[in-house]
């Protein structure tokens, strides 16, 4: 745990603006590519799949915090509000850009595709779950709700990134390696929690 | 049109493509008869009937945004996995149903056919679509020309097997080679091309080097690149998508905004080359073929013959 103490005590020097900076990272490249052309041949798509991929790892790192301080002590958690918020913006461009740039406003295909596609009502559950988790993730809600209370809405991130991670299976022509990985990884996570409320080791939540 | 095309004219003949490409829009503009004349006699292909008239998606976009799964999933994938792809010597078998049964060299293939520029929509069944001028033949004419026997109903068609050159094939759920088929009557319509070229130079490798299927009305998975193998055949031949979700792709596949893919929609589609603000459109059934094909599927339940 010496390795772990000293790298929790590098990291009280970094601050959480710090941390928002890196997750904006992705988003201005993403942005100087769309300015410059360098997006590709379609570049909605790519502006599509990436912003979605983004949100998608940034829920994953969400859930890995837990688990990363129960088996190696390093602490990650005063990291964790930011992260998801950047999951939500991420999520949130990632709707823009199919309403706007690619299903371009289209509101009765629109309409059609979100009572009928089951990649899109999975999508949008996701969001809808990711919501009110953006909505609270701040001092005052913890206050207001009360930390057992809030700690409750806040397990919506597990339905949030296992709809996420179908999502993006669901969207596939055919069966490959990565959202496959994805939606292990996903699984994963969320089956630990449940190993561990099974266990009731008592103390540790996530 | 590499080599069969008999003329003593070299690729560095052909006009350049910009050159071209302005000469077109005064075509387009007025006394295309006129200006038609000396584009022939510098060795591009007669322009054919069908053409449209909408403005052609450029060849970089083309040639750059490909599905060829031989060569990887991603539409960057084949422009960068294909080169290595050797098209040169290459044949054709033609076999089953036919008075002239054989292994054609693709030279011998090309004699004697009169290549033509066809200027298609072409509609990809994930919703995007493009403009190709194509450069190539009907297939009626090969199918003249090898005798098709009474009892042959369909046409079943091979791509190249060959997992040292096709990365693709080495590994995924595929079940290689590729397959694709056309009901006898869809392959003898005047709109079914072979086409060996885009844009006046030969096919890309990432576009179906040297010989390809076009099919406009179909979703481009139809529409079967790099062949080697034509049969006449008496039953409906497996195809490729067809074997690997039959409830998703149905061996018509005709371009249609009414009957959605199960997990999306075809009512509209988006125009590759565009950028950022590319237009969104209308879908248009038989993609916009309907007057020319419509009547090979009269009487048919289109959504249940999808």
């Amino acid at each position: 745990m010496d390795g772990a103490a000293s790298l929790n005590g590098a990291l009280r020097r970094v601050p959480v603006w710090a941390v928002c900076g890196l997750g904006l990272v992705p988003l201005a490249v993403l942005v100087w590519r769309g300015l410059s052309g360098g997006l590709g041949i379609d570049p909605v798509k790519t502006l599509e799949h990436q912003l979605g991929l983004t949100a998608l790892q940034l829920l994953l790192a969400g859930l890995v915090v837990t688990p990363l301080r129960r088996w190696t002590g390093v602490n990650l958690i005063r990291y964790r509000r930011a992260i998801g918020l950047l999951a939500f913006l991420y999520a949130a461009l990632h709707l823009l850009v199919w309403l706007w740039l690619d299903l371009q406003l289209r509101w009765s295909e629109i309409g059609a595709d979100l009572v009928k596609r089951p990649y899109v009502i999975v999508g949008m559950l996701g969001f809808a779950c990711l919501v009110p988790l953006a909505m609270t993730s701040n001092g005052w809600s913890v206050r207001r709700l009360g930390a057992a209370a809030w700690q409750r809405l806040h397990r919506l991130a597990y339905a949030a990134v296992l709809l996420a991670a179908l999502h993006y299976l669901l969207l596939v022509k055919v069966w490959s390696a990565e959202p496959l990985l994805y939606a292990l990884a996903a699984a994963g996570l969320v089956a630990l929690r449940w190993l561990w409320r099974r266990g009731r080791s008592g103390t540790v939540r996530a | 049109m590499r080599k069969g095309f008999r003329t003593d004219l070299r690729w560095s003949d052909v006009t350049p493509k910009e050159k071209w490409l302005n000469r077109r829009q005064l075509m387009a503009g007025a006394g295309a008869l006129v200006l038609a004349a000396p584009a022939l006699a510098q060795g591009t292909a007669a322009p054919g009937r069908y053409s449209t008239d909408e403005p052609p998606t450029s060849l970089e976009d083309i040639s750059g945004y490909n599905n060829f799964y031989e060569f990887g999933y991603d539409k960057e994938d084949p422009a960068r996995l294909a080169q290595g792809l050797t098209v040169d010597p290459w044949s054709v078998v033609i076999d089953g149903l036919v008075d002239r049964p054989g292994t054609y060299a693709l030279d011998d293939l090309l004699s004697g056919v009169t290549l033509e520029e066809r200027i298609y929509r072409f509609r990809c069944v994930e919703a995007w679509s493009m403009v190709v001028p194509w450069v190539g033949f009907e297939l009626a004419a090969l199918l003249g020309r090898v005798g098709v026997q009474p009892g042959a109903r369909y046409v079943a068609f091979e791509t190249l097997l060959r997992p040292e050159e096709m990365p693709g094939q080495r590994g995924g759920t595929i079940e290689w080679p590729y397959r694709e088929g056309l009901r006898l009557d869809e392959a003898m319509h005047p709109l079914t091309l072979l086409a060996t070229g885009i844009y006046n130079e030969p096919l890309p490798k990432q576009n179906g080097a040297p010989i390809r299927l076009v099919v406009p009305w179909k979703y481009g998975f139809k529409s079967i690149k790099s062949i080697v193998r034509i049969s006449l055949v008496a039953d409906r031949p497996q195809t490729t998508w067809n074997m690997l979700q039959p409830n998703e792709y149905g061996f018509y596949s005709n371009v249609n905004p009414q009957v959605d893919h199960p997990r999306w929609s075809q009512a509209s589609e988006r125009r590759v080359g565009g950028g950022l603000l590319a237009p969104r459109i209308d879908t248009l059934m038989f993609n916009g073929y309907a007057d020319e094909v419509a009547s090979l599927y009269a009487g048919m339940d289109l959504t249940r013959d999808f």
